[in-house]
C-alpha cells in the first residue's frame, strides 16, 4: 500500500542554525501516527515543512507516492492536509461558523455568502463531534477546549486526508481529552490519517498506532506502539540505553543534604483571577521545591503571583515570617525574590542590548549613585558572572540576541543571581537549551542552593524534578493537590501523581472552587 | 591558576567597550556623516554662495528647531511609541509666551514677565506631555491615537487663545532665543549642542537611559526585570513635549511673531524623519542622538540644496517622503516568509 | 453566561447605538432651536459637504479593520481634486475617472509599501501624505485649478436629486452599500476582518491575507480619490492645499462608530453615522454662532474635535477594561 505521506531526508536551515538534519516521516492512510521527541528535536519545524509554512532546504515530500511541494498553508489544505497548531490559530472575534468556514464559505448565486447554509453546515459538523453550541457567537466566548474542537471541526469540514494535531491536549482536562480521542477514532474510522504530537506517553498509547521518534532534527526510528514498551520509547527519545535511565538519570543534580529547616516562604490558599485558584506550599531555606503538573495546571500562574505580576485575590503569602504582598515585580525584587520566566524571548532577554546590560538591569538601583551608573562596578560584576557561569560570549558588549539559547539562559540566570535573591523561582529553566548547557544550569542552581538559597522550580521534565527537588508540589487546575517528598521521589511516582491529581482534588482540595474551568480559561484567552 | 589567567587574557573584554565609549560613533553615524559630507561637497560644487558664513548661519538656525524636536521624538520612539502632537505643542507654547509678555501685566515688568512667559509656556508643554504619557502608559492607548487628540486640539487651542491673529512683538530678551548669537553662530545652535550632549549622556550613563532602552527593546522583559515601564514612558513623552515647547518658543523668537496656524506645522514629520534617518528603530530600543542630529542636518540640507538650486519646496516634500520610506525600508528585517 | 453575552452585546453594538441616539438627539436639538435647520437647503448642503468625509471614513474603516491605518487620505483627495479639475474640460465622466484613478494609484503605492516592502502602515502612509501633497502642489503650480464649468463637471458637487439628496451623497451611499456588501457578504471582506483579528492565524488558515490588505488600501485610496472629485466639483476648483487633517476626521469617525483601533472588528454603518454626527456637531455650531448668544470661532472646531476623540478613546478603554476584568 502506498503511504499517504512520505517525507524523505528533509533538511532545513535557518541562516546558520540547522533545524532539521535528515528527518523523515511515513504515514499510512487511516493511521494515527505519533510524532515524539524532546523540546527542540524539530517536530514543529517538520510539521511546518509538511504544511508548506516552511520550504525545506533539501529533501522530498511524497503524497500518494507523487512528489509535492506546498507553497503555503492554503495549498496544503487543498491537498487535504489540515493542521491544528499548538497555539490555536483562529480568529477570536469572529463567529464559530466563520472560524470553521472561512476560505470555504458557501456562496449564493449572486456572490454573497450563504449564511444560513454556513451555520447549518457548522452545526452538522459539531453534532458529529458531539457538541451543541451556538455557532453564531464569537469564538472568544468559548473555552479553549471548545476552540480546539472548532479547529478540528474546521479541518474535518473540508475534504481532509490528514489532520495534524500539535500538542492538542496540553490545555484540556481529562473529560475533554477523552472527547478528543473519540473524535480521533471517528476520523480514523472514516479513513482519515492523524499525526499526533504530544508529550504525554499515556495519550500516545491510548490512541496512536505507531510513532516516529525525533532527536536533534533527525528521525531516529519509527516504532509500532503496541510492540514497544514505554521505557524503550523514552530511551529512544532521550538517546540513551534503557539501563542508563534506570541507573543514574539524565540530570546533573546530586543528592543534597539539608542543614537548615527554617521556613522561607509560606503560601496559603493563594488565588488570582488569572487561573490560580488555591495553592498552598512551603519553601525552606536552602531547599529546592518542585512544581509538577500539566500545562495549564497553574504552575506559571503561581510563579507570577509570587513575583507580583498578578494581583492575588485570596489567600496569603509570608516571606521569612513577614507578610509578603508584592504589587509589582519591583516589590518582589526588593524583597529578594527572583523569577527566571518560562518564555526567554518574550519575557527575558532584551535582544539588542549587550550581555552586560541585560545582566545588570534589575541591579541598576544598587549599581548607580544619584541615577548615574557606576560603570566600573557594573563591568566587574558582569565579568565575574561571565567567568563564574562560563558564559560563552565574544565580550560582555555582545548583544544577547546573538548568543545561543543556553548562554542566553545563563545570562538571565546571572541577572537574577546577581540580585542575591532569597528565593529563586525557575520556570522551565532548561527548556530549549542543549544538553551541555542544561547540566551547567542545573549545577549553577545547585551551587546557589548550597549557599543557602531557596529554589522553587517548575519543570515539565520529570527527571529534573525527581532528581533535583527535595519536595515536589503537584498542581492541578490552579490548585496544589499533593506533596511528594524526596527521597522516594521517582519519575513514575510523579507521573502517577500528576495523572491522578484530578482525584486528589476531588477528595477535598477543591472545596472553594466556585467557577467551572471553562469560564476561567475563557477569561485568560480574551485578555489581549 | 595559570590556566585561569590565560583564559582571562584570551577574551579581551574591556578593550572593545573602552574604544566604543571613547568614540560614540557607530558605523551608521559614520555613514550618515559621509552622506552629510557628500551633500556639502555637492553644494560647494554647484550651489552659489554656499561657502559663506551667512549660509551656515541660516542652516543652523533652521535645523535647530527640527533637531530639538527630533531629540524628544527619539526618546519617545525609543520606548516604541510615537508623538504626533509635537507640532501642536509648539504652536501652543509659541502662542502662550507672547500672550503673557504682551499682556498689560507683562508690559509693567518686561524682563521678569518674559521669564514667566517662558516658564509658563514650557509648563503647559509639559502638561501636554503628561497627558500623552498618561494615555499611553497608564491606559494603554496606542501612541498614534493618544497623541492624535492633542495633534488636533492643541493647535486649535493655540488659535482660540490668539483668536487666530498673528502676534507680533518687539522683545529683545525673548528674541535672543531665536536671533541671539554666540561666537558668531545662532544661539539656538549652541542650545542644540548642549541638549544633545545632555540627552546623549543621560542615555549612555544613567539608570534612566538604560531603562528607556530596555523599555523599548522588550517592554515585557523590562517589566519583569523591575524596570518601572510606566514611569519611563511618562518621562519620555513629557521630555518630548518639553523640547517641542522649547522649539515652539524658538520659532516664535526667530520670527518676532507668533502664528499659531504655521508654528510647527508638519514638524512631526520632520522630527520622525530625522529620527528614523538617524537610526532610531520604530519598534523601539535605540536612541542614537548623534545620528538623529546628523539626520536632522541631512534633511535640512536636502531641503536647502533643492531650494537654493531653484527646485520648488513641493519637490522637497516628495524627496522627504522618499527618504523616510527608504530609511524605514533599510531598517526593516528582511527574510520573513 | 448571560452577563458575558450582555457585555459582549454592549461592546458589539452599544457604541453604534449610542452614536445613533446622539445623532438623533442632535437633529432634534437643531430642529427645535434653529429655524432654518430643517430646511431643504441646509439638509442638502450638509449632506453634500459631508459626502467627502463619509467617503474617506468608510475607506479608513476598512483599513483600520485590517489592523492598519491610512494617513494619506486627505492629501490624496487634494491631489485627486487637482487631476479631476485638469481633466474636467473633457467631461464629467473622464474627470471622475481621473480622480478615482489617482486615488487608486495612491492606494496601490501604499499597499505595495506595506505588503511587499513591510513598511509599517503608519510610516508608509505618512510618506504618501507628504508625497501626494508635494505632487499636488507641483502639478498645480501651487494654485487652485479652476474646473471647466461648461462640461457639466460641477453638477456632481453642486446639484441634488429633487433638491434634497445631493449627487455626491447619493454616490457615496451607493459606494457605501457596495463596501458593506464586500465586507459583510464576500469572503474577501471576512478575510479583512480575520487579518485584523490575528494576521498569523489568517495566514495559517490559508486565507488570502495579503490580497485582503492590498484591497483595503486600494479602496481607501479610491474613496479618497472620489472625495477629491467631489471637492473639485463642489468648490469649482482643484484644491492642492486642502486635505490636511482630513485623516483625523476620518479616524475619529471610525473610532466613534465603535470600530476597534487594533483591527478585527468594525462596522461601516456605524462609521457612516459617526461621520455624519461629527459633521452635524459643526453644523450646529454654525447655527449657534448665527444665533449670536455666544460666539465660538472656527478654531473651537478643532478643540472640540480633539476633545471628542478623547471621549471616544476613554469609552473604548473603559469597554476593553470591563471586558478583561469583568
Amino acid at each position: 500500500m502506498t503511504a499517504l505521506i512520505d517525507m524523505r531526508d528533509i533538511h532545513k536551515r535557518f541562516g546558520g542554525t540547522v533545524a532539521l538534519d535528515g528527518a523523515s516521516l511515513t504515514i499510512a492512510p487511516g493511521e494515527v501516527h505519533a510524532l515524539i521527541g524532546q523540546n527542540g528535536a524539530g517536530k514543529s519545524t517538520l510539521i511546518k515543512v509538511l504544511t508548506g509554512v516552511y520550504t525545506p532546504t533539501s529533501g522530498q515530500i511524497l503524497l500518494d507516492g507523487e512528489p509535492v511541494a506546498f507553497s503555503g498553508p492554503r495549498r496544503a489544505q487543498q491537498a487535504g492536509v489540515a493542521t491544528i497548531y499548538q497555539e490555536l490559530n483562529l480568529v477570536p472575534l469572529r463567529s464559530v461558523t466563520e472560524n470553521m468556514m472561512m476560505g470555504f464559505e458557501p456562496l449564493h448565486w449572486w456572490g454573497g455568502i450563504d449564511w444560513p447554509q454556513a451555520h447549518r453546515r457548522a452545526r452538522t459538523v459539531f453534532e458529529e463531534l458531539g457538541l451543541d453550541i451556538d455557532v453564531r457567537r464569537p469564538l472568544s466566548e468559548y473555552s479553549t477546549a471548545i476552540q480546539q474542537l472548532v479547529a478540528i471541526g474546521r479541518a474535518v469540514s473540508q475534504q481532509v486526508r490528514l489532520v495534524i494535531m500539535d500538542e492538542p491536549t496540553s490545555s484540556l482536562d481529562e473529560r475533554e481529552v477523552q472527547r478528543l480521542f473519540e473524535v480521533i477514532r471517528l476520523l480514523k474510522s472514516q479513513g482519515t490519517s492523524v499525526l499526533f504530537v504530544s508529550h504525554f506517553l499515556e495519550e500516545l498509547y491510548a490512541v496512536c498506532d505507531c510513532a516516529t521518534i525525533m532527536r536533534n532534527g533527525a528521525t531516529v526510528e519509527q516504532r509500532t506502539l503496541s510492540e514497544t514498551p514505554r521505557l524503550e520509547l523514552v530511551a529512544s527519545m532521550l538517546g540513551r540505553k534503557t539501563s542508563d535511565i534506570q541507573a543514574s538519570g539524565t540530570t546533573s543534580f546530586r543528592e543534597m543534604e539539608l542543614d537548615t529547616d527554617e521556613t522561607l516562604l509560606e503560601v496559603e490558599s493563594l488565588a488570582t483571577d488569572k487561573g490560580l485558584r488555591g495553592a498552598s506550599l512551603e519553601v525552606h531555606q536552602g531547599e529546592m521545591v518542585g512544581l509538577g503538573g500539566l500545562l495549564g495546571a497553574g504552575r506559571s500562574e503561581l510563579a507570577r503571583a509570587l513575583f507580583g505580576l498578578d494581583r492575588s485575590t485570596r489567600g496569603s503569602m509570608r516571606l521569612a515570617g513577614q507578610r509578603y504582598a508584592p504589587r509589582h515585580s519591583r516589590d518582589a525584587i526588593a524583597a529578594g525574590v527572583a523569577l527566571l520566566s518560562e518564555d526567554r524571548k518574550v519575557e527575558g532577554i532584551i535582544p539588542e542590548m549587550s550581555v552586560r546590560e541585560n545582566m545588570t538591569l534589575p541591579l541598576l538601583g544598587t549599581l548607580s549613585r544619584r541615577g548615574v551608573i557606576q560603570r566600573r562596578r557594573e563591568r566587574e560584576l558582569a565579568a565575574h558572572f561571565i567567568e563564574a557561569l562560563k558564559i560563552k560570549t565574544a565580550s560582555m558588549e555582545q548583544p544577547i540576541g546573538q548568543l545561543s539559547g543556553g548562554n542566553q539562559q545563563k545570562v538571565l540566570l546571572a541577572r537574577w543571581l546577581a540580585t542575591q535573591p532569597r528565593l529563586l523561582i525557575l520556570d522551565e529553566p532548561t527548556r530549549g537549551v542543549d544538553i551541555g548547557a542544561k547540566r551547567e544550569i542545573q549545577r549553577i542552581v545547585q551551587d546557589y542552593q548550597a549557599q543557602g538559597g531557596a529554589v522553587l522550580m517548575i519543570s515539565s521534565e520529570f527527571e529534573e524534578l525527581a532528581e533535583g527537588a527535595q519536595r515536589v508540589v503537584i498542581m492541578h487546575e490552579g490548585h496544589s493537590t499533593r506533596v511528594l517528598d524526596n527521597p522516594g521521589l521517582s519519575e513514575d511516582a510523579l507521573v502517577t501523581a500528576i495523572a491522578t491529581a484530578q482525584h486528589d482534588r476531588a477528595d477535598g482540595a477543591a472545596r472553594d472552587d466556585e467557577r467551572s474551568p471553562a469560564t476561567a480559561t475563557d477569561h485568560q484567552e480574551t485578555a489581549p | 591558576m595559570t590556566s585561569l589567567h590565560s583564559s582571562r587574557q584570551a577574551t579581551p573584554r574591556s578593550a572593545s567597550p573602552r574604544w566604543r565609549q571613547a568614540m560614540p560613533v557607530n558605523p551608521r553615524s559614520l555613514a550618515l556623516l559621509v552622506a552629510l559630507l557628500a551633500l556639502i561637497l555637492f553644494n560647494v560644487a554647484i550651489t552659489p554662495n554656499f561657502l559663506e558664513w551667512q549660509t551656515l548661519s541660516v542652516n543652523v538656525s533652521q535645523v535647530s528647531t527640527i533637531a530639538i524636536v527630533a531629540i524628544g521624538m527619539t526618546l519617545v520612539i525609543a520606548t516604541g511609541g510615537i508623538d504626533l502632537s509635537v507640532g501642536a505643542v509648539m504652536a501652543l507654547a509659541g502662542a502662550l509666551a507672547p500672550l503673557i509678555f504682551l499682556s498689560e501685566f507683562g508690559q509693567q515688568a518686561p524682563l521678569a514677565m518674559t521669564l514667566v512667559a517662558i516658564v509658563v509656556a514650557l509648563a503647559v508643554a509639559v502638561a501636554c506631555g503628561l497627558f500623552n504619557g498618561v494615555l499611553v502608559s497608564r491606559f494603554g492607548v496606542q501612541p498614534i491615537i493618544a497623541t492624535l487628540v492633542l495633534f488636533i486640539s492643541g493647535r486649535g487651542l493655540a488659535q482660540v487663545l490668539t483668536n487666530g491673529n498673528l502676534q507680533t512683538f518687539d522683545n529683545p530678551a525673548f528674541e535672543f532665543l531665536g536671533a541671539g548669537r554666540l561666537l558668531g553662530l545662532p544661539f539656538q545652535g549652541w542650545l542644540v549642542v548642549v541638549i544633545a550632549l545632555v540627552v546623549a549622556w543621560v542615555i549612555a550613563r544613567t539608570r534612566y537611559g538604560r531603562y528607556l532602552l530596555a523599555t523599548g527593546g522588550n517592554p515585557q522583559a523590562a517589566r519583569m526585570a523591575g524596570v518601572p515601564v510606566t514611569r519611563v514612558k511618562l518621562a519620555a513623552y513629557t521630555s518630548c513635549a518639553l523640547l517641542a515647547g522649547l522649539a515652539g518658543l524658538i520659532t516664535v523668537a526667530i520670527n518676532s511673531a507668533s502664528d499659531a496656524a504655521k508654528n510647527g506645522n508638519l514638524m512631526e514629520l520632520d522630527a520622525i524623519a530625522a529620527a528614523v534617518v538617524g537610526g532610531a528603530l520604530l519598534k523601539g530600543g535605540k536612541a542614537p542622538i548623534a545620528g538623529v542630529i546628523l539626520g536632522a542636518a541631512i534633511i535640512q540640507l536636502v531641503r536647502y540644496t533643492l531650494l537654493a538650486n531653484g527646485v520648488a519646496d513641493e519637490v522637497a516634500l516628495v524627496v522627504k517622503a522618499a527618504i523616510i520610506v527608504l530609511a524605514v525600508y533599510l531598517q526593516t528585517p528582511r527574510g520573513a516568509h | 453566561m448571560t452577563t458575558v453575552s450582555w457585555r459582549q452585546r454592549l461592546a458589539d453594538n452599544g457604541q453604534a447605538t449610542g452614536v445613533c441616539v446622539i445623532l438623533l438627539a442632535l437633529v432634534c436639538l437643531g430642529l427645535i432651536r434653529y429655524d432654518n435647520f430643517g430646511s431643504a437647503y441646509n439638509l442638502s448642503s450638509f449632506l453634500n459637504y459631508n459626502a467627502m468625509f463619509v467617503l474617506i471614513s468608510l475607506g479608513m474603516c476598512l483599513v483600520i479593520i485590517t489592523g492598519g491605518i491610512d494617513l494619506s487620505v486627505g492629501t490624496v483627495a487634494a491631489l485627486s481634486s487637482v487631476t479631476a479639475a485638469y481633466v474636467s474640460p473633457y467631461g464629467l465622466v473622464p474627470a471622475l475617472l481621473a480622480g478615482l484613478a489617482t486615488g487608486l494609484a495612491a492606494g496601490l503605492v501604499n499597499a505595495v509599501m506595506i505588503t511587499r516592502l513591510h513598511i509599517p502602515p503608519f510610516i508608509a502612509t505618512l510618506a504618501s501624505l507628504l508625497a501626494a501633497k508635494g505632487t499636488a502642489l507641483i502639478i498645480s503650480g501651487n494654485q487652485t485649478v479652476p474646473v471647466d464649468w461648461a462640461s457639466g463637471f460641477t453638477r456632481l458637487g453642486m446639484e441634488s436629486i429633487g433638491g434634497l439628496l445631493p449627487w455626491s451623497f447619493a454616490i457615496t451611499l451607493v459606494v457605501g452599500a457596495g463596501l458593506w456588501w464586500l465586507l459583510e457578504q464576500r469572503p474577501i471582506g471576512r478575510t479583512m476582518l480575520a487579518v485584523g483579528d490575528n494576521e498569523e492565524a489568517a495566514h495559517l488558515m490559508g486565507l488570502p491575507a495579503r490580497k485582503a490588505k492590498t484591497l483595503a488600501y486600494l479602496i481607501s485610496g479610491g474613496c479618497a480619490g472620489l472625495a477629491g472629485v467631489f471637492l473639485a466639483s463642489g468648490f469649482g476648483a482643484g484644491q492642492p492645499l486642502e486635505g490636511l487633517g482630513w485623516e483625523l476626521t476620518a479616524i475619529a469617525a471610525v473610532v466613534v462608530g465603535g470600530t476597534l483601533l487594533t483591527g478585527g472588528k468594525g462596522s461601516l454603518v456605524a462609521t457612516l453615522i459617526g461621520a455624519l454626527m461629527l459633521g452635524l456637531i459643526f453644523n450646529l455650531l454654525n447655527f449657534e454662532n448665527g444665533l449670536g448668544t455666544f460666539n465660538l470661532s472656527a478654531y473651537w472646531q478643532m478643540v472640540i474635535r480633539g476633545a471628542f476623540l478623547f471621549v471616544v478613546i476613554a469609552i473604548q478603554v473603559q469597554i476593553t477594561r470591563t471586558r478583561n476584568t469583568g
